[in-house]
């Protein structure tokens, strides 16, 4: 199973000093964060995409390929990848050159990106959002597996005789998730490709999560991947932690009380209840974690949002250690322990794809249509 | 003679009244009452869910937030979509239905009260306030699609008297528009409506080939 960090890359003052940090600062600490992630062990570090502030990270691939150079083993990817403001053909040029110079170590995040004035800034228009994203994976999907596309459509200009370059290394393109909260849409998109579902839990109740998942489950086995249990799940989490549960309450209250996303809302007590956020002993975080599994099913990658409210780098650091050897460890563990045979532990990974060649979905454009010949 | 099979109704009841007991909820439970026993009358079995606002109050400024309702508003909420009939209450503050009433309304899926039988009522610290229910509440409801009753009441202070014309008008009133709901909820048997957008289950699912198709279009 994949543990990792995702960063939504916000700049945002910390409440207890006033302080905002540059977006220099606030660059270098998102890198920071993403080499401390390997340093510890974790597998994955996952960056957003933003195009207004308060926000940095506009051009993932700078800064993963930046990392890309600075590590060895970690897994790079995003959370998410616009594939509706996004010209798809830029995202496959950008991502299979990540995936050249990072030697594989990249998977994407499709999503729809929430923010209405951000789309007409690049053309777009929200109300189009779910057809964009429809639409533009599946012109993605076919550049990074025809090696000459001729293709038109409705949201971009015609393509004729176009090649992506560069082709994706060794051929294999990069896996991918589709990231949606609420839209059964992207859930049926994601299991009609065979390709992995991550729903971003982070405020959201269990009855929820485990309705969207289930729902991803049961139409991926409809279009002949293979069983819902073992279709490819990730989620989210939020932690924060001390020692002792109580100094962990203390320190992180006044980061939840003025936290864009938090503050003026539920308090810190009634949010740990209803969504995953735990604030408490890394004991704790592992038994809050594993009961993900208890409703979404056997899943295959974890994700920690640990960098946001305002906390200063130095505390981010800390909690990325504190993942890494108290609550990982124990959490890969205990998942494996209980995940039944058949199920995979890991998604898709550069090496299983290539192994996999033509076996796998991700090697077709539309995988459900070669399973439908199988069977006659 | 044949006669129809006696059939279940639930009827929710929306009080956004703010005080305990309120004036607001006071008339909410007539118009229950009174609806409820026409039903009865016509051989129907009536179940009621009463709603006061006033205790989701924090719930409901917590989803404005976070996007996310709580346990029991979400609860509120699925009641609300599963109701034969409802019955929506606001006190007229300044001019128009209450903040509280509204946020309530703001929050519910789109289409969640589409097709729905709904009886309109307002209270007033004075009659001058009556038009309120139909040139603020009525196009509120007619932007949800919700089906008002010809018949909406505003119970004015003076109307609580308890004595003379103007009680014997409210009880008139109260008779008249639970009557009217009554009848719209058994005029709606078997009518199909418009869904409130599924969040789960494959039952509403389109296809993704379909939705590609739909998409390119």
């Amino acid at each position: 199973m994949q543990f990792g960090i995702f960063s939504v890359g916000d700049v945002t003052p910390d409440p207890t000093t006033g302080r905002t940090p540059s977006e220099a600062e606030r660059i270098q600490a998102m890198t920071a964060i993403a080499l401390k992630a390997e340093e510890v062990g974790l597998d994955v570090f996952a960056t957003g995409e933003h195009h207004n502030p308060p926000f940095v990270p506009s051009s993932p691939t700078t800064m993963l390929g930046w990392i890309a150079a600075r590590t060895e083993r970690l897994l790079l990817s995003t959370s998410t990848t616009l594939i509706t403001t996004n010209d798809p053909v830029k995202i496959a040029e950008d991502y299979a050159m990540l995936q050249h110079l990072a030697g594989g170590r990249v998977d994407l995040m499709m999503g729809r990106g929430n923010t209405g004035p951000v789309y007409p800034w690049f053309g777009q228009d929200i109300r189009q959002g779910i057809n964009l994203a429809l639409e533009n994976y599946d012109l993605l999907r076919r550049l990074w597996r025809e090696d000459v596309v001729d293709w038109q459509g409705r949201f971009r200009s015609p393509l004729q005789g176009f090649t992506s370059t560069p082709r994706p290394l060794d051929g294999v393109p990069p896996f991918v998730w589709h990231g949606s909260i609420r839209s059964t849409e992207i859930a049926e998109q994601a299991a009609f490709y065979g390709d992995g579902f991550f729903h971003n839990n982070i405020f959201w109740p269990a009855s929820h999560t485990r309705q969207m998942v289930q729902l991803y489950r049961e139409r991926y086995e409809a279009y002949g991947h293979g069983p819902a249990a073992t279709a490819i799940v990730g989620l989210g989490g939020q932690v924060f932690m001390a020692e002792r549960s109580q100094d962990a309450v203390r320190h992180f209250r006044p980061y939840f009380d003025s936290a864009p996303v938090y503050g003026g809302g539920p308090s810190l007590e009634e949010f740990s209840r209803q969504t995953p956020l735990t604030v408490g002993t890394p004991d704790q975080v592992v038994e809050k974690t594993l009961t993900f599994a208890d409703y979404a099913g056997d899943y295959q990658r974890q994700l920690f949002l640990i960098d946001h409210a305002g906390l200063p780098l130095a505390e981010v650091l800390h909690q990325v250690e504190l993942l890494g050897e108290r609550v990982v460890p124990v959490l890969r563990r205990e998942f494996e322990a209980r995940r039944p045979a058949g199920v995979p532990s890991d998604p898709p990974t550069h090496a299983s794809l290539r192994e996999a060649g033509e076996d796998s979905p991700n090697a077709h454009v539309r995988p459900h249509e070669r399973h439908l010949q199988e069977i006659r | 003679m044949t006669t129809r099979p006696e059939r279940h109704r639930s009827l929710v009841v929306v009080s956004a009244g703010l005080s305990t007991p309120s004036s607001t909820r006071l008339l909410a439970d007539r118009l229950a009452a009174s609806a409820s026993a026409a039903l009865t009358e016509a051989g129907d079995t009536v179940t009621i869910e009463t709603v006061e606002l006033r205790e989701l109050a924090h719930d409901l400024t917590d989803q404005l937030l976070t996007g996310v309702p709580s346990e029991r508003l979400e609860q509120v909420q699925t009641s609300l979509a599963a109701a034969d009939g409802v019955v929506a209450v606001s006190p007229i503050f300044t001019a128009s239905y209450s903040g509280l009433f509204k946020t309530f309304l703001d929050l519910l899926e789109p289409g969640l009260l589409a097709g729905k039988p709904v009886l309109l009522g307002a209270t007033a610290g004075s009659a001058r306030h009556s038009l309120a229910l139909d040139q603020a509440m009525r196009p509120l409801f007619a932007y949800l699609r919700a089906v008002p009753t010809p018949t909406g009441v505003v119970a004015a202070t003076s109307d609580f008297a308890g004595r003379g014309e103007a009680e014997d008008d409210l009880s008139e009133r109260v008779a008249r528009a639970g009557a009217e709901l009554a009848a719209f909820v058994r005029a709606a048997d078997g009518r199909t409506v418009d869904e409130p957008r599924p969040t789960g289950g494959t039952a509403a699912l389109t296809p993704f080939e379909q939705l590609l198709a739909q998409a390119r279009r």
